[in-house]
């Protein structure tokens, strides 16, 4: 075996024997026929454990493990904007703008985490620790202006929440 | 209508509202035991004498949609709860999620038995991460004490239940697109008919109901379709869930009887407008897609199905957007033409190309570089994306740019004319 495929094999990614298990959970919720609906569920495990994104060789391993074409995988990776094709900090940090937040000044929001990251919109800071994003209504707007760290949402933001949240993150 | 009836919302203020223990205290899951000893009839019978309307936003009457499933037994059928709520504006379902689950987890139970599915599917907006948990362990309870899986309650009645969380796509909201979806595959609608109750999930026949409708299920059987069709208004009965955000000083979402004034639900609940009645500009009534009411039609319309259409607008999925005198109705205009560019899945040319057309001219307007034709040419593109796309989602894209400038016509002149706003 060559050193670059050697490489290549490293850098595989593989689900490891307690990702292996919450895959079969996922394969259970539908009926064995019907596997190609254990597509996105299998997505959001795998950028997941793969480190917040999906790289294409992410995207051929779930078709592997889903039991699909890569291009299936493709398709919906790439129609659905929660999946992260490219690189994203530790934290994911997304504000909303749409009307509620941004009726509730959601401008400032953007305003004082750029500042405070000294990143703008859709940029990753240097040490890969955030990555700030513009994203679509989330469904919060009764408590807006708000944003999304990670998988928490975060509500009635003010600029000295927003600071300290952000400072709390380990 | 000075009746407080709480249903969705009645547990809601007590500790732990969102575990089996506490939702059984209250009588949890006998609505589904009483339901299983009527005729599956019966029950579609009930729920149409209720008259509850879709809570989704389309307002189809559910026991209608229940009874067109076939009563054939040859192929496998399914309930879908549509948990996907990403209408701007839109955050009522969420709450059901998080402290009433097993109310949700009940009326999907009763609307299997009523239609014969031994599955079903609760899909979920992917952001919404920790209500999926609260979910799955809801879930994990009934299961654990007979309420789902296999011999419920004791019966040779089968239903399971399982998750699927979205991945950030607004238009698998439409019902079709959420089967695709939940098939594994882009959201893009499919044409109707045919519909999903005849050929839906898996080519099976499909009952598709939003989180709110079902979760009003348990009370239906429990009061009857009679009380429940006597809350609220002709042909806008019981109760509906407003979220109601933007520019009042109490944002919130309210559980009323259909039918209340607009300016009652936002003054005695929502805790007044910012700066008071008359600093109110408009309010987009029904979810970011329903065209705006400018505030002397907010006087006096009630919130109802009949009522809100009749303004010109729709009830939507409740989402009430206020907007105080500040707003220039451009930008907010704007910013919702660059949501429905986003969320457009492409499939339809009018919708694809109308919305990126929308959303550029809307965007030249605001910066101040419109010119003399631009509003024309946006109804246009309008009158070009409406009744010609496969789902709703153009239809919703041109709602909010044609109402705002029907009603406020002079502000987008302004705008052309002036280069900038006429507030602020």
């Amino acid at each position: 075996m060559s050193e670059m495929q050697e490489n290549t094999q490293l850098e595989k990614p593989q689900f490891n024997a307690d990702a292996m298990k919450q895959v079969e959970i996922i394969f259970s919720r539908y009926p064995e026929e019907r596997r190609a609906s254990a597509l996105m569920p299998v997505l959001h495990l795998a950028q997941k454990e793969f480190g917040g994104w999906l790289s294409q060789a992410s995207l051929d391993y779930v078709a592997e493990v889903v039991g699909v074409a890569p291009i299936r995988c493709y398709e919906v990776a790439t129609f659905y904007t929660m999946y992260n094709l490219k690189p994203v900090g530790k934290y994911h940090v997304q504000v909303c703008t749409n009307i509620a937040c941004w009726l509730c000044d959601s401008d400032n929001v953007v305003k004082v985490l750029e500042d405070k990251l000294q990143i703008k919109m859709g940029a990753t800071t240097q040490d890969n620790r955030f990555t700030l994003s513009e994203v679509e209504c989330l469904g919060a707007c009764i408590r807006a202006p708000m944003m999304q760290v990670n998988d928490d949402y975060h509500e009635n933001l003010t600029a000295d929440t927003i600071a300290e949240i952000i400072d709390r993150l380990p | 209508m000075s009746s407080k009836v709480q249903i969705l919302f009645k547990n809601i203020h007590k500790k732990d509202s969102h575990t089996y223990k506490v939702y059984c205290q209250d009588g949890g899951y006998k609505q589904a035991e009483r339901a299983m000893s009527m005729s599956t009839e019966d029950v579609i019978d009930e729920v149409k004498r209720a008259g509850i309307r879709g809570r989704g936003g389309a307002g189809f009457p559910a026991g209608l949609k229940w009874s067109f499933i076939p009563k054939d037994n040859s192929r496998d059928k399914y309930l879908v709860c549509n948990a996907d709520e990403g209408e701007p504006g839109t955050c009522k379902d969420r709450d059901i999620m998080r402290y009433t689950p097993h109310m949700l987890i009940e009326g999907m139970v009763i609307a299997a038995y009523a239609v014969g599915a031994e599955r079903g599917y609760i899909y979920i907006r992917g952001e919404f991460v920790r209500e999926a948990e609260i979910l799955e362990e809801a879930i994990k309870e009934a299961y654990d004490n007979g309420r789902l899986g296999k011999n419920i309650n004791g019966k040779k009645i089968r239903f399971d239940l399982a998750i699927h969380r979205g991945g950030g796509a607004y238009v698998c909201g439409e019902e079709t697109g959420l089967i695709e979806s939940l098939e594994g595959k882009k959201g893009q609608p499919r044409v109707k008919p045919p519909f999903p109750a005849n050929i839906g999930l898996w080519g099976g026949p499909t009952v598709i109901n939003n989180v709110e409708t079902l979760a009003s299920v348990p009370s239906i059987i429990e009061n009857g379709g009679e009380w429940y069709g006597n809350l609220g208004v002709e042909k806008s009965s019981g109760t509906k869930l407003f979220s109601i955000s933007g520019h009042v000083n109490k944002p919130g979402n309210y559980e009323v009887e259909l039918g209340i004034p607009m300016k009652t639900l936002i003054e005695e609940y929502a805790g007044g407008v910012r700066g008071g009645w008359d600093n109110l500009k408009g309010v987009i009534p029904g979810g970011s897609s329903s065209a705006i009411l400018p505030k002397d039609v907010c006087d006096t319309v009630t919130m109802d199905y009949d009522a809100i259409a009749k303004a010109g607008s729709m009830l939507g999925s409740g989402a009430m957007i206020v907007l105080d005198k500040s707003v220039c109705i451009v930008k907010a205009v704007e910013r919702l033409s660059r949501f429905y560019r986003h969320e457009s899945c492409g499939q339809c040319t009018p919708c694809r190309e109308g919305t990126g057309w929308i959303s550029q001219i809307m965007t030249r307007i605001e910066n101040g570089q419109g010119v003399e034709g631009d509003i024309d040419l946006l109804l246009s593109i309008g009158d070009n994306i409406s009744g010609k796309t496969i789902c709703a989602l153009g239809d919703a894209a041109v709602g909010p740019v044609a109402g705002s400038i029907k009603a406020f016509r002079d502000e987008y002149i302004y705008h052309v004319e002036h280069g900038r706003c006429m507030v602020g």
